[in-house]
C-alpha cells in the first residue's frame, strides 16, 4: 500500500487525503507516520476525539476486517496496532483534558498460568480507542487479582483471556468466585482467547465470548447500553 | 520405512500407504489419522514394537497453527477413511481445540490421544500437569518442530519480515524446552539456535515417546 511513501509529504496533503493516508500508513504498520499526521491534524485544530474516531479506529477497523476475512495475519496487525499506539500516546492526555465521551470502563487481564497477551493487549487498545477506560492488568491472574481491581476500580465490564485449552477453565473459577460473592451481576464480563467458542462463554457462565478485539468492543458497547437502559428504567 | 520430508509432512501430511504397504480393504486393521508432526515417531513405534496391524494416515502438520481447523480435518479423514477401516485411532491431543476436538471424536465414536497437546504426552501427561504451575513460562519444542522451526515459529509470526516483533511475541517466555524425542547432537545444535533466535534460555530435556507410546498401545 505504501510504495510511493517517500514521496508523499504529509504536511502538503488535505484533511481527505491525510486520512486516507492515515489508513494506509496505520495498514502498513508506519508508526512515525502516523505519529506526524496527528500532529498535523491537531495543527490544524482537529479535536482529539475527532481523530481517535475518523482517523485511528476507523483505520484499525479496516485492519480488523482484513484480519477476520484472511487477507492480513498476526504479524501485520500487531504492527498496524504499534503504529495506532503511537497516535494514541499524543492524544491520551489530550482526551483526558477536552474530556472526551466515555463509553465505560473495563478490567481486562490474561488468566492464571497462561502469559499469551497478544490478544488481550489489542482488545485493551481498541476499547481504549472506543472510549473506554481501560484497566490492563497484564498476564497471569488469580482470582485475588481480578477481585481486587474490581473492588478498586468498579468497572462495568470483566476481561478475560485464555490462550491455552489448560488455562481457560480458569475463567470459571472467576466467574464462580464472583457468583459466591454475590457480585457475579455487577460486571458485564466477556472472555476471549483463541480456544474459546460461544458455547464455551455460555457455559462458563460469562455474558459473552468474543472472537475478536472489534468484536468485543461492538459487545461492550452493546452491553454498557442495555446496563445504562436498564438503570434509567429502575430510577 | 520411506517417509516424505518434512517440508510435505507440514503442508500435505502423508497418504494412506505412503510410508508403508498400500492398505487394502481391512476391516480388521487400525488406521491411525495423526498430526504430520508424529509421523516420524508412530512409524518408529510401529516398527519397534511390530505392530503389522496399523495403518497411518496424517494431516498437514501445519494445522498446529490452525486449531480451529482441526476438528473438521480429522472429521473428513475418518469419513473418508471409513469404507476401509471399522478401527480408527485419532492421533491428536487436545492442540488447542478447546475441547472441540474431543467431542467431534466422541460424536464419531473414535478415539484420541489423551491430554492438552504433544507437549504434554511426549513428557507424560501427568509429569507435564505437575509442572505446569513452574513451567508456564517455557516455550516448547519438539524434534519435528525444531527441523521446520522456520515453517512452524519463525516465518508464521512474521519474525523474517518483522524481526522487532520478537519481544511483542516472547517477552513474557523465560525459556526454550526441547523435548527431545531422539539423541541427535545436530538437533540440539539446531534446538539451542532456535532458542537464541528467539532470545530464550535452552533447556534439553529427554522425553523419547513419552505417552504416545502407551496411547498406541492401547489404541
Amino acid at each position: 500500500m505504501a510504495d510511493d511513501q517517500d514521496d508523499i509529504i504529509l504536511a502538503d496533503l488535505d484533511d481527505e487525503e491525510l486520512v486516507q493516508q492515515m489508513f494506509d500508513d496505520l495498514y502498513d504498520g508506519l508508526r512515525e507516520e502516523i505519529e506526524e499526521s496527528v500532529n498535523i491534524l491537531l495543527e490544524r485544530g482537529w479535536q482529539p476525539y475527532e481523530i481517535l474516531t475518523k482517523a485511528l479506529v476507523a483505520g484499525m477497523t479496516i485492519v480488523g476486517q482484513d484480519f477476520r476475512d484472511g487477507i492480513l495475519f498476526v504479524p501485520e496487525v500487531l504492527l498496524a496496532a504499534n503504529a495506532m499506539k503511537g497516535g494514541m500516546a499524543i492524544l491520551k492526555p489530550l482526551l483526558v483534558e477536552t474530556g472526551a465521551p466515555k463509553q465505560g470502563k473495563m478490567v481486562i487481564g490474561t488468566v492464571k498460568g497462561d502469559i499469551h497477551d497478544i490478544g488481550k493487549n489489542l482488545v485493551a487498545m481498541m476499547m481504549e480507542g472506543a472510549g473506554f477506560e481501560v484497566i490492563d492488568l497484564g498476564i497471569n491472574n488469580a482470582v485475588d487479582s481480578y477481585l481486587d481491581a474490581l473492588e478498586s476500580e468498579k468497572p462495568d465490564i470483566l476481561g478475560m483471556s485464555a490462550l491455552l485449552t489448560t488455562t481457560m477453565p480458569y475463567m470459571k473459577v472467576v466467574i464462580d468466585t464472583l457468583i459466591e460473592k454475590g457480585v457475579r451481576d455487577d460486571y458485564i464480563v466477556l472472555v476471549g482467547g483463541a480456544p474459546l467458542n460461544e458455547e464455551f462463554g455460555r457455559a462458563i457462565g460469562a455474558d459473552a465470548y468474543c472472537r475478536d478485539a472489534a468484536v468485543a468492543v461492538e459487545t461492550a458497547k452493546s452491553y454498557v447500553a442495555r446496563k445504562h437502559n436498564q438503570a434509567a428504567m429502575r430510577a | 520405512m520411506d517417509l516424505p520430508d518434512d517440508d510435505r509432512l507440514t503442508r500435505e501430511g502423508l497418504a494412506l500407504g505412503e510410508a508403508d504397504a498400500p492398505a487394502t480393504a481391512a476391516p480388521d486393521r487400525l488406521l491411525l489419522i495423526a498430526c504430520g508432526a508424529l509421523a516420524r515417531e508412530i512409524l518408529d513405534l510401529i516398527r519397534r514394537n511390530g505392530w503389522d496391524h496399523m495403518d497411518l494416515t496424517c494431516l498437514p502438520a501445519i494445522l498446529h497453527n490452525a486449531p480451529d481447523r482441526i476438528p473438521d480435518a480429522v472429521e473428513q479423514a475418518v469419513q473418508k477413511h471409513r469404507a476401509t477401516h471399522r478401527r480408527i485411532f485419532v492421533v491428536y491431543a487436545d492442540c488447542g481445540t478447546g475441547g472441540r476436538l474431543a467431542a467431534t471424536c466422541a460424536r464419531l465414536g473414535v478415539q484420541m490421544v489423551e491430554g492438552p497437546h504433544c507437549y504434554s504426552f511426549f513428557e507424560g501427561n501427568t509429569r507435564f500437569a505437575a509442572t505446569a504451575e513452574e513451567e508456564f513460562t517455557a516455550f516448547y519444542l519438539t524434534d519435528f518442530l525444531v527441523r521446520q522451526f522456520d515453517a512452524f515459529v519463525w516465518e508464521p509470526l512474521g519474525l523474517d519480515r518483522h524481526p522487532q516483533l520478537r519481544d511483542t511475541y516472547f517477552a513474557h517466555y523465560t525459556k526454550l524446552v526441547y523435548q527431545a524425542q531422539t539423541d541427535d547432537p545436530a538437533l540440539t545444535a539446531k534446538a539451542q539456535e532456535c532458542a537464541a533466535r528467539l532470545g530464550l534460555a535452552f533447556e534439553r530435556r529427554f522425553t523419547g515417546y513419552g505417552d504416545l507410546e502407551t496411547a498406541l498401545a492401547s489404541a
